[in-house]
């Protein structure tokens, strides 16, 4: 099965080679044919169908107008619930759209459903949901494999072609490592180029918006589309959004790529080695000059990622208490015992350990040795990069440890899960974009991704990059 | 070991999260090996390292103090578990 690239179905319904209703049937067919991969946690044929009348109503042209796009069930939509894989948001109904999906939808764009994903986006499988797992689409009979997580359901939507673009957040890798595992095009822009208004929170210092797609061009305009500044997130950021489609040049003659030799790691598997050798192959045939880099605080990361999330967590997450929306306990004497009870059916397993964790860290007397610790290699990390990327334009990496894992493997040990963030969260505690596309296959045939880090806010770099990576690789 | 029954029946208090036997003897496993892992930490000197709280900028963009009536209190109040006269409910507090 060939899939339709994004900019492709413009130009059709440009041409009117296909009508907007003909186009979403055709997804809406394969939504329902797809139903056992278990993408969606709402998903409404009627809904769908409504916004297809109104679009054929509005004579406005718009940019995305009429292109199917799948939202994850992080980001508040006003005509659908919203319960961020959690049983506490079970019955939600924002009453507001978040800035993300509003510019969606001011561009035109049809949402078919909002995907599945980790509980609060804490996991990278998504197996801690309340609505059951995704099974990544490139299973094979009766061998389920993880699509990666958090964002695996939006992963897995376009990796099955049940639309032609997803949003994502990012906080320690969760777009990029689903996009890897699920062989589709994840990037996770710079920390404030998306405003995180009407995202429920995670870890606030850490989430970001972004875009999984069928192929980088389609990225491209895609993140245009949700970028820009906005009032209501106060670290987003006033930065011009320069038009990264019309702007993409697959020319890196003369470009340095930083090659960080902390990311070669015991364990790796050999054939992630080979892709990531590869990659700088092509790379020096380019006329790209190679430039091994130190970024010695990486093995650090993990652990000061596993302080910093959880903390931000607790203090986030203590606004479900059954008291404003979503889900409240029926054993509820008094007060305290109606907050404790609600957020103990509430919340899943993997959830509660970060709160746990998270208060533990933050609570009087360990403060300073675990959360400003973490604070300051956080800084120690952001200057690692800070002080390679005077040495070179880009950083090319893995994007996770292993391609795509069978399903419920991993579930038991939290740290031997963190793992899978290996390669992913050091950007994410400095901020930095990064992307992730499919370039080449392990002895299974399953896709591994490449993870092209740019400076903050150089995403056209970063889509350079990919793009030329892209073309050689296709 | 870190967390005994006493620390997580504390957090657990503080987090105001119910926790059965079985769950704070599994917690207290999981808490204790996570810590013990992000122990690895002490090995990197900080001092004069500042913390690192906001990647984006030091400078928190400021805005017009303007007050804004969307008027939605009913539909908010529509996602409430209980309301009363436009209020949200909770079991009685005060004797």
């Amino acid at each position: 099965m060939s899939k339709s690239s994004l900019k492709q179905t413009l130009k059709d319904l440009e041409t009117k080679k296909i009508s907007i209703r003909e186009l979403n049937q055709d997804y809406l067919k394969r939504i329902k044919e797809k139903d056992n991969l278990n993408v969606f946690i709402h998903f409404s044929e009627e809904n769908v169908l409504k916004q297809i009348d109104n679009l054929e109503k509005d004579n406005s042209a718009k940019k995305l107008k009429g292109i199917p796009i799948a939202i994850k069930d992080l980001f508040c939509t006003k005509s659908m619930p919203t319960t961020a894989a959690s049983k506490i948001l079970e019955n939600f109904n924002p009453t507001y759209e978040s800035f993300v999906t509003q510019k969606l939808l001011d561009e035109g764009s049809i949402f078919v459903g909002k995907t599945n994903l980790d509980e609060f986006a804490m996991g990278s499988a998504t197996n801690t949901s309340f609505f059951g797992n995704t099974i990544n689409p490139l299973s094979k009979e009766n061998k389920p494999l993880a699509p990666g997580g958090s964002s695996g359901g939006s992963a897995a939507a376009v990796a099955a072609d049940l639309c032609l673009g997803a949003t994502g957040t990012d906080t320690g890798g969760s777009i990029r490592q689903p996009a890897s595992f699920c062989g589709v095009v994840g990037i996770k822009p710079t920390y404030g180029l998306c405003s995180r208004w009407g995202i429920a929170a995670f870890a606030s210092s850490l989430d970001q918006a972004g875009i999984f797609s069928h192929n980088v061009e389609d990225a491209s305009i895609l993140l245009q589309s949700i970028a820009g500044f906005d009032q209501r997130d106060s670290t987003s950021a006033k930065v011009d959004i320069p038009n990264y489609f019309e702007n993409l040049d697959d020319d890196l003659n003369g470009k340095t790529v930083g090659i960080p030799k902390e990311y070669s790691i015991d364990g790796t598997p050999m054939e992630i080695s080979q892709i990531w050798e590869d990659a700088i192959k092509v790379l020096e045939k380019k006329g790209v000059k190679i430039k091994n880099i130190s970024l010695p605080h990486t093995k650090y990361a993990l652990p000061t990622y596993y302080i910093i999330a959880p903390a931000e967590a607790s203090s986030n997450l203590a606004r479900y208490d059954g008291v404003k929306y979503g889900f409240r306990s029926d054993e509820i004497n008094s007060l305290d015992e109606m907050y404790e009870n609600t957020r103990a059916q509430g919340f899943g397993k993997e959830v509660k350990r970060r709160i746990l964790i998270g208060t533990y860290v933050l609570s009087a007397g360990y403060y300073d040795a675990y959360y400003l610790k973490a604070q300051k290699v956080r800084k120690l990390i952001a200057d690692d990069f800070n002080k390679a990327f005077k040495e070179c334009d880009f950083i090319v990496t893995p994007t996770a440890p292993s391609a795509a894992f069978p399903l419920n493997e991993k579930q038991n040990d939290p740290i031997k899960m963190y793992l899978n963030d290996v390669f992913t969260v050091p950007a994410s505690l400095a901020g930095l974009p990064g992307i992730s596309i499919p370039f080449g296959k392990d002895k299974n045939n399953l896709p591994l991704g490449i993870q092209i880090l740019g400076k903050h806010f150089d995403e056209q770099q970063v889509f350079n990059t990919a793009i030329s990576l892209e073309r050689s690789y296709e | 070991m870190k967390i005994d029954k006493n620390t997580i029946n504390k957090i657990a208090r503080l987090s105001r999260i119910k926790l059965d036997d079985k769950e704070s003897d599994d917690y207290i496993n999981d808490l204790n090996s996570i810590l013990d892992w992000v122990e690895q930490l002490n090995e990197v000197n900080t001092e004069n390292v500042e913390p690192l709280s906001n990647i984006s900028s030091s400078i928190l963009p400021k805005r017009e103090d303007v007050s804004k009536d969307t008027n939605s209190s009913e539909e908010i109040l529509e996602n409430a578990p209980d309301k009363l006269e436009g209020f949200f409910a909770v079991p009685k507090v005060v004797e």
